[in-house]
């Protein structure tokens, strides 16, 4: 709570102590008058507190402004930018578990094999690599030399492909050290060499007993992460012209358009403060060992 | 609330840190890249052979050399407005290297004596630092950074700032973390004892001792901060145009894009990833071999 209290704080003033965004709307010539008019309208004339009160009392009933540039209200923009965004998140996450958890079993069981030192390369390179170089990549490759696929846009699977692999490519590699290491952890288990004592053939072992265990990091990290790519896609969305949230702000900014940054900055922000703690709730609802902790 | 979600997530990378870090030989390549990069750097004004911010119309969009149309003249090829691109990328070393480093130094002071004050003097200090820190943390690193360089306009000071201001968090988290033990040890009990006063203590004492993590993470960090600044430059809101910097070369590339000018997107990207590749590897290389603790974060 205190989190967003800190965050609303810091992004109100920030976002005005930096211009006056009346400049931007009045057609060049405007009088002196029409621009404290147009002050008035917005409430810009009034102290800083009170524009804060004001702010923080129309958030909580939901209302976060009108946007300057398109002058319809921004909680209505965000929501009809949102499942374009969640549709590119979850097609990258699909895309990066997809490619992450077996990979990183496979080297797990595999450790040291050339499959382990390939897939660290894999892992090396997809958290090294920025992802809208990654982007322009594809372009370069796929639409502009193959021309298999579009280079921008949305609407079909076939829009979905580079901006989802370029986005999942970081989260891949992040899932598949994580599966590598936690599977390598739960592979060292006593119960695990129980199994084995058992006289259960390997693929049993592996898939039933250590693969379940191994999965629940990855899970609740790919939780988190699936909110923490709607923020991270601001760049991807860029480069493919992709029509979600992060081009919203993206656009915002350009047209230093106020209720819409802020709204997308806290919108988001809440966002992941909110599935973080629903993460913990689960957790603590799951493993007993942090509900007795506490 | 924070608690749970630190313990799980705290688990979850000491599981993943590790299995997937052991000790391998040193990264000579990577520091060797490294060094030419900042050589590069230092000498950029006597390396490139033409003035990086200024072209001609008429010599627009040259492929290298070895292509089919390239001259002596454009090694790597031109851009759009004619600008030599092996001149832009070797200054564009240059922008990298300086807003790497520099930022990477703002946070790790900030951030670190932020980790000391509120690890040893505890009590209300620690809890307003930490609460900050949380709510710092809450926002996603690069949404934060576009927001506020979005706000405050761009240059190159305010990148360092920027970057510095979001990234501090990171190292006020472990620092505080190994304050927290390290004054727990015999020799700061001792220096209490022999009348040191505090402030004596966490510079001659505390400080010395975190001096390593700090480093690590900071090697770390680089790779980071230098991803970060090229999306910010990439989105218009990083180093301003006509400045050489990788992420506005990426930015203009996209223009040449689609007419098959690859050299535009190609080049400056793949010195990206060397300067970040080489800053992991090392970064990695690092954290396994001076700090064990670390691998806890």
């Amino acid at each position: 709570m205190i989190s967003l209290v800190l965050l609303s704080v810091t992004i109100f003033l920030l976002v005005r102590l930096t211009g006056d965004p009346t400049v931007l709307l009045v057609e060049p010539g405007a009088s002196q008058a029409d621009l404290e008019a147009m002050r008035k309208q917005f409430g810009l004339d009034r102290p800083l507190w009170v524009q804060y009160g004001h702010f923080v009392s129309s958030l909580v009933r939901g209302d976060l402004g009108h946007s300057f540039y398109y002058r319809t209200p921004v909680l209505e923009l965000y929501l009809s930018r949102l499942p374009s965004s969640l549709l590119l998140a979850v097609a990258a996450m699909a895309f990066s578990l997809l490619i992450g958890i077996p990979t990183g079993i496979i080297a797990a069981v595999r450790v040291n094999r050339w499959w382990d030192s390939a897939g660290k390369v894999f892992a090396l390179l997809g958290l090294s690599l920025p992802s809208f170089w990654v982007g322009l990549l594809l372009i370069l490759f796929f639409s502009v030399y193959l021309g298999w696929l579009p280079s921008s846009g949305a609407g079909t699977a076939a829009h979905l492909i580079m901006p989802a692999f370029a986005l999942g490519w970081y989260f891949a590699a992040a899932h598949m050290r994580l599966t590598r290491s936690s599977m390598l952890d739960v592979l060292g288990s006593e119960y695990v060499k129980l199994a084995r004592l058992k006289g259960l053939p390997e693929a049993l072992v592996i898939g039933k007993h250590a693969f379940k265990n191994a999965l629940i990091p990855v899970l609740t990290l790919a939780g988190i992460n699936l909110v923490i790519m709607v923020n991270v896609a601001v760049v991807v969305e860029t480069v493919f012209a992709w029509p979600g949230i992060g081009r919203l702000m993206y656009e915002g900014i350009a047209f230093r358009d106020f209720p819409v940054v802020q709204a997308t900055v806290i919108l988001n922000g809440a966002m992941v403060v909110i599935v973080s703690l629903l993460v913990d709730i689960l957790y603590a609802v799951i493993d007993p060992r942090i509900r007795f902790a506490r | 609330m924070n608690g749970g979600r630190t313990a799980t997530l705290a688990g979850a990378w000491r599981v993943a840190s590790l299995a997937s870090f052991r000790t391998e030989g040193f990264p000579l390549v990577a520091t060797a890249i490294l060094g030419v990069l900042v050589f590069v750097a230092l000498f950029a004004n006597v390396l490139a052979p033409h003035d990086p911010e200024v072209g001609s119309l008429g010599e627009r969009f040259r492929p290298p050399v070895w292509q089919q149309g390239g001259g002596e003249k454009f090694i790597l090829g031109s851009d759009h407005l004619g600008r030599d691109v092996l001149s832009r990328l070797v200054f564009g070393a240059r922008v990298s290297v300086v807003v790497g480093f520099t930022a990477v130094l703002v946070a790790g002071v900030l951030g670190t004596a932020l980790g000391i004050l509120s690890g040893y003097l505890g009590g209300w200090v620690d809890q307003v630092i930490m609460r900050i820190t949380d709510a710092w943390l809450a926002l996603p690193a690069l949404t934060f950074a576009i927001f506020l360089a979005a706000v405050v306009g761009p240059s190159e000071m305010n990148i360092v700032i920027i970057l510095g201001a979001v990234y501090w968090t990171r190292y006020a988290r472990v620092i505080r973390g190994e304050v927290l033990s390290l004054k727990e040890r015999d020799f700061v009990r001792l220096a209490i004892v022999a009348g040191c006063s505090k402030r004596t203590i966490m510079k001659r004492h505390i400080l010395p001792n975190v001096l390593n993590s700090a480093v690590v993470l900071g090697t770390l960090m680089l790779g980071v901060v230098v991803v970060t600044e090229a999306a910010l430059s990439f989105l218009g809101v990083g180093v301003p145009p006509p400045k050489p910097a990788w992420g506005l070369m990426l930015a203009d590339g996209k223009k040449g894009l689609m007419a098959g000018y690859w050299w535009l997107t190609v080049l400056p990207g793949c010195c990206i990833m060397l300067m970040v590749l080489s800053a992991n590897l090392l970064g990695d290389w690092l954290r396994v071999k001076f700090d064990p603790q670390l691998r806890q974060l």
